[in-house]
């Protein structure tokens, strides 16, 4: 399927300054833990990882991820003022440097955002020219890849009971929509699963609906939207 | 989708040797199969694939206009001002040995670089560090050749399709391969976009990428505060001319002795057994100069001594 680079990917992004990995990729995997997260953060930390923790000051990644977290598009100029538009809307956030290990890519980022009891952490990585992996979700591996596609993913978890996931494809195809791919991640008894659809977009209001009338699942989110280079 | 399974694949390439393939097969350059391939894969039609590109185009030449006319300095005051000054030069300073399109390329890409640096809108192709080089050389030959739009969008997908295929047998990543990865690349799609404009064969278009490609091994990324401006900026408009030289070679028939794909796993190899410390991270190389580390004192960063 097409999981191919995308021409655009090579000559894009259209971005702001001043570093297509360090501002342009980091703004995207912050775009990325927001839309996993679903919730509007109050509090988010930053876990600067490699080459993110030594140089994030100078290539703006701290603004651009945080910016991402406010869903700026990279090429949006706003990006520059990210801290004051943070403390107007009242999240509060930190940067760290911490080594997370020596199998990640040097330019990663783990985010953790909070709001109330809610809490998730996703790891990223900013692999070149823009282009991202998010590798990790609470405690899934997971291996999801930024790029233009036309495929449009839902990130689902839920229990280890197969029936679960195999209800919720029967509805997903109830509304025309395919699933070209699924890929499961373990953790405990729990499981992740990354489903690609074809067709058309899932609406925001079929996940919602979704995520309501199935039981045994934790949360669907929707990456459709994302897919889309800025 | 209305497409038969089959169609999904066929302007598919991971290497120089399939595209050269696909070029035969279908009698197209490889900006046409490139353009093909992404309309193709994204499900969109050949002319608003088209579009998009012009699009792209259109940002990179807003930031090459505003960047030749600017004179303001970046924060650290490391750069800024130097592409307006190239610019000046082409009417001003007589002795210069370059002609106009060497000297354009470089104001050119020192613009975007510059743009860039000042939390401009820039297009990151292939990277931000290295973007100044397909705007220098593209813009200012299409100008030279008078090239219409087509020719130019044309060398635009070309330079594309031989990023991708470093991006997929290597990486573009100067975090993971150094500044072969941004600006070596660059030069080498550069090269390639070039040799396409002037109508040469693709696999002219191939030579000109894999010698610039090769000249640029194992360049290490060092800049200065990890800010992508010193060395970066000017590292883009001498890599203009590199480019355009390849790009010579190649059509008065001088052949790449190691094929395209082969330089970009030596590519892979070389960024595999690169230290970390010339691969973004500003710790070594310039970056550790008595320079550089004035720079990451003013930065609040820490002092590397240099390991000599």
């Amino acid at each position: 399927m097409s999981t191919n680079l995308s021409i655009f990917d090579i000559a894009g992004p259209i971005m702001v300054g001043p570093s297509s990995s360090h501002t342009a990729g980091a703004c995207k995997i912050g775009q990325f833990a927001r839309a996993l997260f679903h919730h509007t953060p109050k509090k988010v930390t930053f876990y600067l990882h490699g080459s993110f923790g030594e140089v994030y000051k100078g290539h703006a990644t701290d603004l651009a991820l945080l910016a991402g977290v406010m869903k700026f598009k990279t090429s949006d100029p706003k990006i520059k003022n990210a801290f004051e538009i943070a403390k107007e809307k009242h999240l509060n956030y930190k940067f760290l440097t911490r080594d997370l290990g020596e199998k990640y890519h040097p330019n990663t980022v783990k985010i953790v955002l909070e709001k109330g009891k809610e809490k998730m952490s996703v790891i990223g990585s900013s692999v070149g020219g823009g282009m991202i992996e998010i590798v990790k979700i609470d405690d899934f591996e997971v291996y999801l890849k930024g790029t233009a596609g036309k495929y449009l993913s839902l990130v689902v978890c839920h229990d280890e009971n197969p029936k679960v996931l195999k209800d919720l494809e029967r509805k997903i195809n109830k509304l025309g929509i395919k699933i070209a791919e699924t890929v499961q991640s373990h953790y405990k008894d729990e499981r992740l699963s990354v489903l690609s659809l074809e067709g058309r977009r899932i609406t925001l209001e079929e996940v919602m609906e979704l995520e309501k009338n199935s039981i045994g699942i934790d949360f669907i989110r929707s990456l459709s939207k994302l897919q889309q280079t800025a | 989708m209305a497409e038969s399974p089959n169609s999904m694949n066929n302007f598919e390439f991971h290497t120089a040797e399939q595209i050269l393939k696909l070029c035969h097969k279908h009698k197209l350059f490889i900006g046409e199969i490139a353009k093909r391939y992404e309309a193709e894969r994204s499900g969109k039609s050949v002319p608003a694939t088209r579009n998009k590109m012009k699009q792209t185009r259109n940002v990179m030449y807003e930031a090459v206009k505003k960047g030749i006319h600017s004179t303001q300095k970046s924060k650290m005051g490391m750069v800024g001002g130097d592409a307006h000054k190239m610019h000046l030069a082409l009417k001003k300073i007589p002795e210069m040995i370059g002609n106009k399109v060497t000297i354009r390329a470089m104001s050119y890409a020192i613009a975007v670089g510059e743009q860039n640096a000042g939390m401009g809108r820039i297009v990151a192709f292939p990277t931000a560090g290295g973007a100044g080089v397909i705007p220098g050389v593209l813009f200012s030959c299409a100008e030279h050749f008078k090239a219409g739009k087509r020719k130019l969008l044309n060398g635009m997908f070309c330079a594309s399709a031989v990023g991708l295929i470093i991006a997929e047998g290597a990486t573009l990543s100067a975090a993971k391969g150094g500044c072969q990865a941004e600006v070596g690349a660059g030069v080498a799609m550069a090269a390639a976009g070039l040799t396409e404009m002037r109508d040469g064969t693709p696999e002219q278009c191939f030579h000109a990428a894999a010698m610039s490609l090769k000249s640029y091994l194992g360049l290490a990324c060092d800049p200065l505060g990890g800010l992508v401006e010193v060395p970066c900026i000017k590292r883009n408009a001498l890599g203009c001319m590199v480019a355009i030289g390849a790009s010579d070679l190649a059509i008065a028939g001088v052949k790449s002795f190691i094929p395209f794909d082969e330089v970009v796993l030596a590519m892979r190899n070389i960024a595999k057994i690169m230290s970390p410390k010339i691969r973004e991270t500003a710790l070594g190389g310039l970056a550790v100069t008595a320079t550089g580390n004035m720079i990451k004192k003013k930065l609040g960063m820490k002092i590397t001594p240099m390991d000599l």
